[in-house]
């Protein structure tokens, strides 16, 4: 294996994920966190994967459903938590909230809540990329249900026509809210729409971590070769209600307990220990890393400021931003 | 006092309900009318407006559509063009803006266009406003903008009887009209006479009667407007609220008569001040009333600022009670 270090980390960053939202629907009953909230509880295969192969320079848009992403980016989990507790320490100094997570170190370029809306912001990013000459790969993430927006068709056309350097990752978790993908789209073969714009396309499992981060280093590699963009449609679901205000009527408990048989952290998990790569016991300690990093991200959360109303209109226009 | 008083027997609902009766009622009673949108069936709307109707009406009749705003509203236009009486649910007024040129340039324009040949009878309904920390884009309220074009008509149901019957109205309407409903409202609720009816789209409406000062205002704020008049009250001042109802057209004439009622004048608006509505009712004071007044207009509006997520500063960007008070005291000058 190339990367012996990289089943452990893939595995912790998941965990990661994982208990750090866990702790955010909690966080969320006592009204710490305010507004929408939007789990990525079991699509965490897809973000860990695709991220782990992206490099410092490279840049992400995502969706509302971003957690997920900035923590595999490396945002500092105490920094997120502390936007979705609408404190002046969080990423955004919190105007933005859960949906808007950005990060200029890490070239996180938003948390996006318009359905469609990250997708061109990905293309420009692309543009400046290749018309300064750099080897830069942006990495956009976006429902199946985004592949209905015009945007989405037009930003395609755009990347393909310009061969900008576009991994567009369409997280596939089968509802748009409540609405199934047959009830959305007559030719469920998203990729077939990717084709269409004469870009590769394929089809991954989103469960499977490895088959991921295969196909995402697979795709850079070309990307960043001069290739032109690439899609990747990756199956996933969302084990949890689409956000904290869902009652879920559109799907029945069978379906999402069958999936969460594929849970991509349990799979991945009994795969490397049958493997002997993650023992039982390295296993738990990953746990308690993992739980010891988010009581500090609590901590710190709590621990955080409120910005002062004074400087309500600072960051309208930049000259007021370095006030 | 309140003007419109129950003579009869009354029901009482929330802002939801009478949403949802109205829709109902419109499906049940013509064939031409169905519900269209993002989420209106299965999932049961995404403010619970249409839970129900799916199971009621079946898929057709409500009838979930991708999301492709700019598609189904066009969709809904051309319905409309074909003789039926789409009401689309564009889920809120931030997702409009992605359906925004059907809406402005085809929905607006084809009866001018063919010189009178294809009126467009679409209703569009949508969610408008903030108060919830949402953050900046699920936050607008640019009810304003849509209230600029020509073509459209445009209004805002701040009770239950709005609520309840204005649609009716919409659906009688050979033209377009956009529904804007505020999403703090819809757990609110109130009387409706039992036999009331399809209400004036027109025209606005004195909520409480006052003589020492006019506050005018519309949907979500009119709420908080009755709040600081009934504050008000008890410090001895008389506030007399006009609801607007109607943002396009514009009933100049209450407003006008209101000012030469009280002759002083608050406008409250949760959209932002530059360029909105609140600086389009000021121009109509001063083109018309303007020696009716006995001191500046004061405007209470969103802070000129994205509305941000965090509670304190989301609150503190957005017109609240005391700002109200404060900003009749100013006028009145005590
Ligand atoms: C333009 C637009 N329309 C509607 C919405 C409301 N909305 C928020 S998320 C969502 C579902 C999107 O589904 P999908 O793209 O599949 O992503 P998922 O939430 O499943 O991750 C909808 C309809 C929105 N935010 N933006």
């Amino acid at each position: 294996m190339k990367d012996p270090d990289q089943p452990r980390r893939l595995l912790k960053q998941m965990v990661m994920i994982r208990r750090f939202e866990e702790k955010c629907a909690e966080l969320y009953q006592v009204e710490k966190i305010r507004g929408f909230l939007h789990l990525y509880i079991g699509e965490e295969a897809v973000a860990t994967g695709v991220i782990d192969t992206l490099e410092a320079g490279d840049a992400v848009v995502a969706t509302y459903r971003e957690h997920g992403h900035a923590l595999a980016l490396g945002v500092e989990p105490g920094r997120i938590l502390a936007e979705m507790y609408g404190k002046a320490e969080g990423v955004s100094m919190g105007r933005g909230g859960s949906m808007h997570l950005f990060d200029a170190d890490t070239r996180l370029f938003g948390g996006n809540a318009i359905v469609g809306g990250g997708l061109p912001v990905a293309v420009g990013l692309a543009l400046a990329d290749k018309l300064k000459g750099n080897d830069r790969v942006t990495a956009v993430f976006f429902g199946e249900g985004a592949v209905a927006e015009g945007e989405f068709h037009e930003s395609m056309n755009l990347a393909a026509l310009w061969r900008l350097p576009v991994l567009f990752c369409c997280e596939n978790n089968l509802y748009a809210m409540g609405t199934a993908l047959n009830r959305a789209q007559t030719q469920m073969r998203i990729t077939l729409k990717a084709s269409a714009y004469e870009m590769p396309a394929w089809e991954v499992d989103g469960m499977d971590v490895l088959a991921v981060s295969q196909a995402a280093t697979r795709a850079v590699e070309s990307i960043r070769g001069g290739a032109g963009p690439h899609f990747l449609e990756l199956r996933t679901y969302r084990f949890r209600a689409h956000s904290m205000f869902d009652p879920e009527l559109y799907r029945d408990k069978d379906e999402v307990n069958k999936w969460k048989l594929r849970d991509p952290i349990e799979t991945f998990r009994t795969m490397l220990e049958a493997d002997a790569i993650v023992t039982s016991d390295e296993f738990a300690a990953i746990e308690a890393e993992v739980a010891v990093e988010i009581d500090a991200a609590v901590a710190f959360a709590e621990a955080g400021t409120l910005e002062p109303i004074h400087d309500l209109t600072r960051f309208v226009h930049s000259e007021e931003v370095a006030r | 006092m309140t003007v419109t008083e129950p003579r009869h027997a009354t029901v009482t609902m929330t802002y939801r309900e009478a949403v949802r009766e109205g829709i109902r009622d419109a499906i049940a009673s013509d064939d031409r009318v169905f519900l269209m949108g993002e989420d209106v069936g299965r999932y049961g709307g995404c403010y619970a407006v249409s839970k129900g109707l799916f199971d009621e009406f079946g898929d057709e009749r409500i009838r979930d559509t991708p999301l492709s705003e700019s598609g189904f509203v066009g969709a809904g236009i051309g319905a409309a063009l074909g003789g039926m009486r789409p009401i689309v649910e564009v889920m809120t007024v931030n997702f409009a803006l992605l359906a925004l040129d059907q809406i402005v340039n085809t929905a607006a324009l084809y009866l001018h266009m063919s010189g009178g040949q294809f009126n467009v009878p679409i209703v569009i309904r949508m969610v408008t406003g903030a108060g919830r920390q949402l953050g900046a884009q699920h936050s607008h309220s640019l009810e304003g903008w849509f209230a600029h074009v020509p073509g459209l008509k445009v209004v805002a149901p701040a009770t239950i009887e709005d609520a309840r019957w204005m649609l009716a109205s919409a659906l009688v309407d050979p033209d377009p009209v956009i529904i804007f409903e505020h999403a703090a409202l819809y757990g609110s609720s109130g009387e409706v006479s039992a036999d009331s009816g399809p209400v004036d789209i027109n025209s606005a409406r004195i909520r409480r009667r006052g003589d020492d000062v006019s506050i005018i205002t519309h949907g979500g704020s009119l709420a908080k407007a009755l709040t600081a008049a009934d504050e008000l009250d008890a410090l001895g001042i008389s506030t007399e609220v006009l609801d607007l109802r109607s943002l396009r057209p514009l009933d100049t004439a209450a407003i006008l008569d209101t000012v030469a009622h009280t002759h002083r004048l608050v406008i409250v608006d949760e959209g932002w001040k530059s360029v909105g509505l609140s600086a389009e009712i000021l121009a109509r004071v001063s083109e018309d009333a303007l020696w009716e007044l006995d001191a500046p207009v004061m405007r209470v509006c969103a802070v000129e600022v994205p509305i941000p997520y965090a509670m304190h500063m989301e609150q503190a960007a957005l017109p609240q009670v005391a700002d109200i008070v404060a900003a009749v005291h100013k006028v009145l000058d005590r």
